[in-house]
Parts: C-alpha cells; sequence; structure tokens
C-alpha cells in the first residue's frame, strides 16, 4: 500500500482511500510519541525543510517533532529572518534550496496556491502547511484521525462548523474531508464571513448559531482571523462573541455528548469562551496529539516508498 | 503451483506444548519471563503459548506485541512501504527475560529489527526466539532457541502459517511455483 503521489497539496485532490491510509498509518504512529524513546530510525539520513512565511507555533513544532521522532533531520526557515527580508523570490528560494538535496519540503505561505507552485518546481515531495485561505490538509487530517479516535466514525455525522469561513484555510479542508468520508456539514458565520458558493462544496449554510449547536455530533470553531481582514467585518469583538461565540448559554442546547475542536490559536472570550474550550466536550489538546502523528504517517507515506 | 501440507491442527498443538516446557524448563520456571509476538501470525501464537504456560504454571504472564516495520533495513528500497502493526508492550522490560515468539524464521532481518524495537523500550536480562517454523536460509547471525519444527525449503518456496484466530484453521504449508 502506498500513496501514489508526489505531494500533500489539497485534501479536494485526496480519495477517501488515500484518507483512511493515512488516518489508519497514523493511528499506529500515536504510540510512538508515548515511548520512553520517542523517536524510530525510519528516516534516518532524510533531510526535511520546514519553510514558514507565516508565524506558526502549533504547526511548525509538529512538522518538526513529527520529522526528529522519525529520525530525519529538520531544518526550520521562518521567512522574517531568512532571504526573504531582502527580496528572493519563492522561486529562487526553491531552488537554492533544492540544490542542498533535501528529501521533503514543508511550506506555509500567505498566498493561495503557493506549495502548488513550489511542487511544480522542485523534485522532493512538498507538503502544504497551510495556504492563504486556500487550504490546510494536515489540520484536516489530525481532525478526522481526532473524530474517529473519540466517537468511533466519521461516516454519518454531523459537524457544525462555526466562524470566519470566509477565511478559513481549515473550514475548506475540513469540508472537503469529513464529506469525502461520509459526514454531513453544517455551516454557520456572520454573512461578512460566508463565502459565496460555499454550498457547492458539499456543505449546507445554516443561519442561526442555536439551529447549528442543536443538531451537531461534533462543533468546530474556527479563530476569528482579525490579520487577513482588509476592512472590518463586524463592529466589535464583543458583539461577535455574543452572538458567534461559543459559550455556557448557547452549549446549552447543544447534545449532551458533543464534542468541540478549535484548530488554534484560540482567541479567549472571542469564539469560544474559557470554560467551554477548558471543558470536558473540549478536544483542542488531543487535536495537537493526533497533529503530531499524522504528520510523521505523511513523512512515512510520502518517504518511506522506494525512491523512482 | 503446487501445495504441500506440513503439519496440522495437532501437531502445532503439540509443538507449542513441547515449546511451552522448554521454556520453563531453560529458565527454571516463568519468574520475570515477558512474551512479545511480532504481529501478526506471532501475537496469536503468543497468546496461545501464554495460555499453555499459565495453565501448566499457574503464574500470570505479561503478553505484548512488537511489530517491527519502523525499524526494518529495507526502508526505502522497495516501492510500497509496509503497513504499520501494533506494538504493545505492556510493562517495563528492564531486567526482564524476553522471548520473541514469530511464525516464520527465514532471513532473520525481522528478528534483528525487533530486537531493535526491544532494546528502544529498556534493558532486558536476556531475549530468547521461539518459532514454530524455522525455513533456513539465514542472512543474520540469528539462530531460535526454541524451534516448532524444521523445515527445509528452497528460496522459491512459500511457507504459510495458517491459524484458527485469523484464517479459520490451524495449517502450515509449502507452496512451491
Amino acid at each position: 500500500m502506498r500513496l501514489k503521489r508526489k505531494d500533500i497539496l489539497t485534501i479536494e485532490d485526496l480519495t477517501r482511500d488515500e484518507i483512511e491510509l493515512i488516518l489508519s498509518t497514523a493511528g499506529s504512529f500515536r504510540e510512538v510519541s508515548e515511548r520512553e524513546i520517542k523517536k524510530v530510525p525510519t528516516l534516518r539520513g532524510r533531510t526535511i525543510i520546514n519553510l514558514f512565511y507565516e508565524a506558526s507555533t502549533r504547526t511548525r513544532t509538529s512538522f518538526e517533532i513529527a520529522a526528529k521522532r522519525m529520525s530525519a533531520d529538520a531544518i526550520n526557515i521562518s521567512a522574517s529572518s531568512s532571504s526573504v527580508v531582502k527580496g528572493e523570490t519563492l522561486k529562487d528560494t526553491a531552488k537554492n534550496l533544492e540544490a542542498m538535496n533535501p528529501d521533503c519540503i514543508v511550506l506555509r505561505h500567505p498566498s493561495s496556491g503557493a506549495p502548488d507552485m513550489l511542487a511544480r518546481f522542485v523534485k522532493c515531495p512538498v507538503i502544504n502547511a497551510g495556504d492563504g485561505s486556500h487550504e490546510h490538509p494536515s489540520q484536516a487530517l489530525l481532525d478526522l484521525l481526532t473524530i474517529k479516535e473519540k466517537l468511533g466514525r466519521i461516516d454519518g455525522l454531523k459537524i457544525t462548523i462555526v466562524g470566519d469561513i470566509a477565511h478559513s484555510r481549515v473550514a475548506r479542508s475540513n469540508i472537503y474531508g469529513f464529506t469525502k468520508l461520509g459526514a454531513k456539514v453544517n455551516v454557520v458565520a456572520a454573512p461578512t464571513m460566508m463565502p459565496m458558493g460555499i454550498e457547492e462544496m458539499g456543505c449546507t449554510i445554516i443561519n442561526r448559531v442555536e439551529d447549528a449547536i442543536s443538531v451537531a455530533d461534533v462543533i468546530m470553531i474556527l479563530r476569528v482571523q482579525l490579520e487577513r481582514h482588509k476592512v472590518p467585518l463586524f463592529p466589535s469583538l464583543r458583539e461577535y462573541s455574543r452572538l458567534f461565540g461559543l459559550d455556557k448559554e448557547k452549549m446549552e442546547r447543544a447534545k449532551k455528548d458533543v464534542v468541540i475542536l478549535h484548530p488554534g490559536p484560540i482567541n479567549r472570550g472571542v469564539e469560544i469562551s474559557p470554560e467551554i474550550a477548558d471543558g470536558p466536550y473540549s478536544l483542542i489538546l488531543d487535536q495537537v496529539k493526533n497533529g503530531v502523528a499524522v504528520r510523521m504517517a505523511l513523512f512515512y507515506l510520502l518517504l518511506g516508498g522506494g525512491r523512482e | 503451483m503446487s501445495i504441500k501440507n506440513i503439519i496440522d491442527a495437532k501437531a502445532i498443538e503439540r509443538a507449542l506444548t513441547r515449546i511451552a516446557h522448554e521454556i520453563i524448563e531453560k529458565n527454571k520456571g516463568l519468574e520475570d519471563i515477558v512474551i512479545l509476538g511480532i504481529p501478526t501470525r506471532g501475537v496469536h501464537i503468543a497468546k496461545r503459548l501464554r495460555d499453555i504456560l499459565e495453565a501448566t504454571e499457574g503464574v500470570h504472564l505479561p503478553v505484548g506485541s512488537v511489530d517491527a516495520t519502523l525499524y526494518r533495513d529495507d526502508i526505502g528500497m522497495k516501492q510500497d512501504q509496509p503497513m504499520l502493526k501494533e506494538t504493545d508492550i505492556p510493562v517495563s522490560i528492564d531486567n526482564k527475560k524476553i522471548i520473541i515468539i514469530d511464525d516464520v524464521l527465514f532471513t532473520g532481518r525481522t528478528i534483528r529489527a525487533a530486537m531493535n524495537v526491544i532494546m528502544d523500550f529498556g534493558r532486558p536480562a536476556n531475549i530468547q526466539l521461539a518459532v514454530l517454523i524455522d525455513r533456513g536460509h539465514r542472512e543474520l547471525p540469528i539462530r531460535p532457541d526454541y524451534v516448532g519444527k524444521n523445515v527445509p525449503t528452497s528460496m522459491q518456496e512459500k511457507v504459510k502459517v495458517r491459524l484458527k484466530e485469523i484464517d479459520g484453521a490451524d495449517e502450515v504449508v509449502v507452496e512451491a511455483e
């Protein structure tokens, strides 16, 4: 069994079988992180470059830990401390990195489509670690793994995604992932944060937050991405929080066994109240734990096979 | 293709009973013994062996599994990477006597990899190896301590162990082209 593709750029490209292969492989990798010696020799001598053009704590650390636990050498480059500040283009950076013969490049970039372009320039596998408001495939995979671990299945579940859908690459990757695995996805957002034509991705728009919460088996809260808003999309954070923030009062309508996900970083008191973020429904830290396993699985499946 | 049946259910049961007694004899009892099967069939054989040992000596034995996939020496050489299986070592293995169980011993490369996995979990007092079938053709200096049956084979032949738990019947067959 293997992934018959060079890169992981989007969930949209992946088939259901490919997603299930990644999830089952990741499930086996969880145990490695619980060992006393949290390292296996599988990717000894391989070099993985984490090229990050945007701020990131979770994703970058997670990719780095995953690479190191597989015994690969991980190199982290962030735009602010690289030749990007001297005006080097992505293409030139890619060509120069390729001359040092890496085995995989992980790219986060503020422009949608940048990983796709990079993948065409370089021979090694490219993993998209988030591109603009396009996709964030490893995040969707870890969300799927977390739900599968807790609820035992994806097929037939009702998923509600609340928040800044228009700017969220996490929402897009997750809508593709959940619908491919047979879940039903409802989205709810302020009208200024709801992109046109989102239904074409296979999800349903619900207008009232309360309705969307009451039907959900899984609630996924998105961060309000103020840094991507070119004009203000709502009058005040307080008003947003009152209308769309998940708090104790809104949770009273939810199913008793509902689970809550948030891709982080959370804005406490804006899209989620502290008592919900830290409460019993929250799987936020399970998501982070599963992130390492998913990224180990991606490295294994892309780099562990034969060289062509 | 010719298929030759080498041992049947009764013979497998007898072989495991004999191995169990050899383990007890060699280790002068079952103190500090931990049994680790190599997935998939090694784990089922390990559980059967555990049942025989516990019934004979009236003690409780820890049993687990050790998947050697991530320690293989052919990662990156085969076109398809092998699927991962479960590693579950339920107790601390420091100063324990580990018995690795596999269905067929062939080149010895899986056992080498399994020993490296075990060494990363702790420092056992010793490691012993029990196999149902030894088919020869070793490529590393590894020998079993307990053997159900020695079966001389050619490189072209395949040895298949079938177990009730997975395959619905207990038998060992040799397939030749």
